[in-house]
């Protein structure tokens, strides 16, 4: 099923983080959300994986029942006192519930999605023992447990060695090689060039869908550029 | 040999007797234990989602509740209870929503709400001729407990015990990754709204024992202390409850032998072990900082 945003606009003290924006997302497409800071990115993964629930628009195909979600490493509390088999087993929230216990077969569930992500024998081990890039990978692997249609990552490629990006693109090509719908925020457009088949360009508003050749182009990302920047504090009501 | 049973006989009976010649010291004991039970797992929650200063606006919100109930039907143990949960939640939603529809941080908020809440209590008790009973709500009387007072405790902290185990894993995913449990949709409010209830129900209870000044400290200390030993969450509640038992008996035993207000004896005793867990404790204690770094071999 694909997913559908229709003039979608999101603000904040009445300035548009996202304005007026409309796209159809495929399923199975692998897309990456660029633009400059301030471009509203991550404000429309929020909308995306329901975090922020007043926008004008709609978006249809995208519930919380079909979408796993990988925030950026920074919003997490490290020090908490949690395990990584705990942190990971948090993804199976919907099918246990309040009060539900893991089972047997969810323990291994886990336990594959760890070695997958290349952190078997690290069940037990408390997060904030964890480097950068381990906590990704178990934030990666607390995805494989979500086990949803629609993928939704933000940054996920912030502050992390070479060979763990190496290893969890390889995990991003399983899910689009399963025809999950993968939407992805990154600030890093050699990575996007290289690897993501299609991206939008935000800046507030959409510069761009397509292909990732076709909209990274240097003239896309000026405009990008002055776009993002502009804030008028006397502009007048948008009544589009 | 018969010198050190003697010795031994008089220890025992100094450190039990208080218990089994007074009821009032029964009744004071049974009462923080089973606070200590309802109370100190929803500290530790407070503590891990960097909430203890909201607790103790929180503590201090419940009193024009209690106050109002204390002018209709005095010192009434039922009319108090209800009154500090109803200006409690009252005082919560308002500040949640205010920081909800407004630009304001909800700490701020707490504070505003519970400084006018604290001026409104304190105007409304003045308003009986004798303050004696002001002291009484302020700093409680743990001594004073009888069986309906025990069974209302009793109560409150088994229903904090059930809410909390039903909402125990979306607290915890909310503590780690909030972002993560508001993209799964409703849990999200029912975490945030269940726990403040469950801070209200429990500072009540605390309350009622300790003083609304008091009750907080039974909340916060004893998982201050028990995060200087350990490092998982199931330890961490085991420990601190241990912990406050452990301060309740010697603050009672305080109080009995030296003539002191209990609930600050209780609240000086948690505390004490509090400020030696940070000297000593093995988990980020003062003093272990000071040893030359060691390492294992993997």
């Amino acid at each position: 099923m694909s997913i559908k945003i229709q003039n979608l606009t999101v603000s904040y003290n009445f300035h548009p983080a996202v304005h007026h924006l409309s796209a159809t997302i495929n399923q199975g497409q692998w897309l990456a959300i660029v633009g400059p800071n301030g471009a509203g990115k991550s404000t429309l993964l929020n909308v995306l994986a329901g975090i922020i629930t007043e926008y004008e628009g709609s978006i249809k195909g995208i519930n919380p029942n079909n979408v796993a979600y990988l925030p950026q490493q920074t919003k997490l509390d490290k020090d908490f006192p949690i395990t990584v088999l705990e942190l990971i087993s948090t993804g199976l929230w919907q099918e246990i519930g309040f009060s539900g216990g893991l089972s047997d077969t969810q323990i291994e569930r886990c336990m594959n999605a760890l070695e997958a992500v290349g952190l078997d024998g690290f069940e037990n081990r408390q997060i904030n023992t964890l480097s950068g890039g381990q906590l990704q990978r178990s934030l990666f692997a607390r995805v494989l447990m979500q086990d949803q249609q629609v993928i939704l990552l933000d940054e996920p490629f912030n502050a992390i060695d070479t060979k763990t990006l190496t290893d969890l693109t390889l995990v991003i090509k399983e899910w689009q090689n399963k025809n999950r719908t993968i939407i992805m925020v990154t600030h890093d457009l050699e990575y996007v060039k290289d690897n993501c088949p299609t991206s939008m360009l935000l800046a507030k508003e959409c510069i761009d869908l397509g292909s990732t050749k076709s909209v990274l182009t240097k003239e896309n990302l000026d405009n990008a550029k002055k776009v993002s920047e502009a804030f008028d504090e006397n502009s007048a009501w948008c009544i589009s | 040999m018969k010198i050190r049973l003697g010795a031994s006989a008089k220890m025992i009976d100094f450190l039990i007797s208080p218990f089994i010649d007074y009821a009032f010291m029964r009744r004071a004991f049974i009462g923080s234990f089973v606070i200590c039970f309802g109370a100190i797992p929803v500290g530790i929650f407070m503590t891990l989602r960097r909430m203890s200063l909201t607790g103790d606006a929180m503590a201090h919100a419940i009193l024009p509740g209690a106050a109002i109930a204390y002018l209709i039907s005095g010192l009434s143990l039922l009319g108090l209870a209800i009154g500090g949960v109803t200006a409690g939640l009252i005082v919560a939603a308002l500040a949640g929503w205010v920081s909800r529809v407004s630009q304001l941080k909800e700490d701020t908020s707490f504070a505003a709400f519970y400084l006018i809440s604290l001026a409104l209590g304190v105007l409304i008790i003045s308003m009986k001729e004798a303050n004696v009973d002001l002291f009484h709500i302020l700093f409680g009387n743990i001594l004073a407990l009888d069986n309906d007072t025990l069974w209302l405790l009793a109560i409150i902290s088994s229903l904090s015990v059930f809410i909390l185990a039903i909402l125990y894993r979306p607290l915890i995913i909310e503590c780690v990754d909030s972002m993560f449990l508001k993209s799964s949709g409703i849990a999200s409010e029912a975490a945030h709204y269940g726990f403040l209830f469950l801070m209200v129900i429990n500072l009540v209870a605390g309350f009622l024992a300790l003083g609304t000044l008091m009750s907080i400290g039974m909340m916060v200390l004893p998982a201050t202390a028990a995060r200087f030993w350990v490092n998982s969450l199931d330890n961490l509640i085991i420990i601190s409850i241990i912990v406050g038992i452990s301060g309740c008996y010697i603050g009672l035993m305080l109080s009995f032998y030296f003539d002191m207000p209990s609930g600050p004896a209780i609240i000086v005793s948690v505390g004490a072990m509090c400020i030696l867990s940070m000297l000593f404790g093995s988990n980020g204690g003062f003093l272990r900082s000071l040893l030359p770094l060691r390492h294992l071999k993997n």
